[in-house]
């Protein structure tokens, strides 16, 4: 056996037996990350923060939560008033939901700008997706748990989307609610699930890391590493660089948590659910917006079930719809500009969600459903048929450090 | 030796039999298994057994409403008026979504028994209290993805694909009627 790299006696008779410090020190301290990444790569490592937040918070609150129907809405409320700390742990948790998303979200932009969903990363995507999907389904029974009207009838006209499955719509409706309604039954088993499903995106995080490491970080020009002189090791660069990230992620954050804990929710949440009346107007939490407007922008409702589950369903084939093999956008000039418009049409979504389905709301998000459908079964696959790329750089370091100077850069001219 | 190639021929035929069959029960000892964690999620007996309830009408006057819980879910029980039920009868079944007379719908013309729950995505219709909007049509009104009913509680205008549910209900005397 080759000298051990650690001085320490423990950790070198531990290491020999279990190799977990080398596995540390070769996939957090060595590990080559391309050196001209921007700090949209923050993001990856802030959605893991957030995630193990949203797990800690949420295994205090259960402690003093019950899932029942006739005491879940006090519960919370007694958390928010009796529970040491309480309401600062569940603004953590509620607010962490909507951090979550927002990180995430642009994580995913991220990869779409930057063409990082493309070969060879395409599961490293898809299992992106899969984490986004728990994620929603997560979210989504957590905000049935506080039980208040927004809960309740969230939780009914989403499982009733189901129903419009044809023949077995109604039962599999009923199976999910385990009665003839959502009741005890229903919020019993979203607990449960909202309980474990963080542990299972755990899961597929790790996987989705295994992946990332397999070929490393896509990087903003898009083009292979092609050598140690394109890359620096992640510790000290990267780690030093996520920590200032967070920092400046946890300011925005303790500001929504304590000066704005309520802004992102629903008023109608803080009235205990009622079955006998529905609030005048149902809207999901804003991180499903655009989804939700999708569902509405189509006239009829298994159509519509089945476009706003496309929507997301799109996104797993994304690797093969489009055809460009050049995966930065700032090579692309015709994509860069209809990213933007992409951009901007989830955006337009969002906005339509949120208003009542009636006149100019409905005609504007079935343009925007339209071009988000265009977007990803048309332009994607026909642009690259068009569009004419910017030349790449030979290299990473050629843009950084011109011409010759690097090694690699210079061994391919000598080449020619 | 053909002898021999005929004697391994059938012996790998029966190993693939027993690989195959042993697949297949594994298979079905699994879907076995997998059924009761299944099926606890679909109604429970206590829940079954909360399946009717006995509504007793004769204080409800002509055109009043009142809203009763059935299986967890609102039903709406309403005296129609002598107007109203003309209205419901004699309407064009041509236009309709989901064309049903009132006949069929309303076996006591008087009583109009509804699940309460828009068959759109299961909001509550409003119409049951008198302030309350009744949409187009005189019978209920959707908040929520406005969708119309009339006084038959049809569906005539608005999202939703099908009438309001009637449920199961009989009459067990003049006023009283027991739903499930």
């Amino acid at each position: 056996m080759s000298k051990s790299k650690f001085k320490n006696p423990v950790v070198k008779w531990i290491d020999h037996r279990l190799p977990v410090f080398s596995f540390m020190d070769h996939e957090l301290n060595h590990y080559p990350t391309p050196k001209n990444l921007n700090y949209f790569w923050n993001f990856g490592s802030l959605a893991g923060f957030a995630l193990v937040t949203m797990i800690v918070t949420g295994i205090v609150l259960s402690m003093n939560y019950t899932a029942h129907v006739d005491y879940a809405f006090d519960s919370v409320e007694r958390i928010m008033r009796d529970v040491n700390h309480g309401w600062l742990i569940r603004y953590i948790h509620m607010n962490g939901a909507s951090f979550f998303f927002i990180v995430v979200y642009i994580h995913i932009f991220r990869g779409l700008y930057y063409g990082s969903y493309k070969a060879p990363r395409e599961l490293l995507w898809i299992l992106g997706v899969l984490i986004l999907l728990l994620m929603m389904a997560t979210a989504f029974m957590g905000y049935v748990l506080p039980w208040g009207q927004m809960s309740f009838w969230g939780a009914t006209v989403i499982t009733n989307l189901f129903s419009a499955i044809p023949l077995v719509g109604e039962s599999i409706v009923t199976w999910l609610w385990g009665g003839f309604s959502v009741d005890n039954s229903t919020l019993n088993r979203f607990f449960s699930l909202h309980f474990v499903l963080p542990f299972v995106i755990v899961g597929v995080v790790i996987l989705h890391l295994v992946a990332l490491h397999r070929f490393g970080s896509n990087n903003p020009i898009g083009i292979d590493v092609k050598g140690t002189q394109d890359t620096i090791p992640f510790s000290p660069y990267y780690t030093i660089k996520d920590l200032f990230g967070l920092s400046v992620f946890l300011s925005f954050f303790a500001a929504a948590v304590f000066f704005f804990p309520n802004f992102m929710g629903h008023p109608d949440n803080y009235i205990e659910a009622n079955p006998m009346v529905t609030p005048a107007h149902i809207v999901p939490e804003w991180y499903f917006l655009p989804f939700y407007a999708i569902l509405r922008a189509i006239p009829d409702k298994l159509g519509g079930v089945l476009f706003m589950f496309g929507a997301i369903a799109v996104l797993f084939i994304l690797p093969w719809l489009d055809r460009s093999s050049v995966r930065s956008s700032q090579f692309r000039p015709i994509y860069k500009i209809f990213f933007w418009i992409l951009l901007f049409d989830c955006i337009l979504l969002g906005y339509l969600g949120a208003m009542p389905a009636e006149g100019i709301y409905v005609i504007l998000s079935r343009i925007a459903t339209a071009y988000y459908f265009f977007h990803f079964l048309i332009l994607f696959p026909l642009l690259p048929y068009i569009e004419k790329t910017k030349p790449l750089p030979i290299s990473i370091s050629e843009p950084i450090l011109g011409g010759a100077a690097t090694a690699s850069a210079f061994a391919t001219r000598e080449k020619k | 030796m053909p002898k021999n190639s005929i004697s391994k021929n059938n012996n790998e035929g029966k190993r693939d039999f027993l690989i195959i069959s042993t697949y297949a029960m594994a298979g079905i000892g699994a879907a076995a298994v997998a059924w009761p964690l299944i099926d606890q999620m679909n109604p429970a007996a206590d829940t079954l057994a909360l399946a009717s309830t006995e509504v007793d009408l004769s204080s409800l006057e002509e055109g009043q409403a009142i809203t009763v819980t059935w299986r967890g879910k609102p039903v709406f029980v309403r005296h129609r008026t002598p107007e109203e039920i003309k209205l419901a009868q004699e309407v064009s079944l041509d236009d309709m979504r989901h064309p049903e007379t009132d006949e069929e719908r309303v076996p006591n013309e008087k009583f109009i028994v509804l699940v309460g729950v828009c068959t759109h995505l299961g909001c509550v219709p409003l119409g049951q209290k008198s302030g309350d909007v009744k949409g187009q049509y005189g019978g209920w009104f959707c908040p929520c993805h406005g969708s119309h009913y009339d006084h038959s509680g049809r569906i005539r205008k608005g999202p939703a694909p099908t009438n309001l549910e009637v449920p199961s209900y009989k009459f067990l005397s003049d006023n009283v009627i027991k739903i499930g």
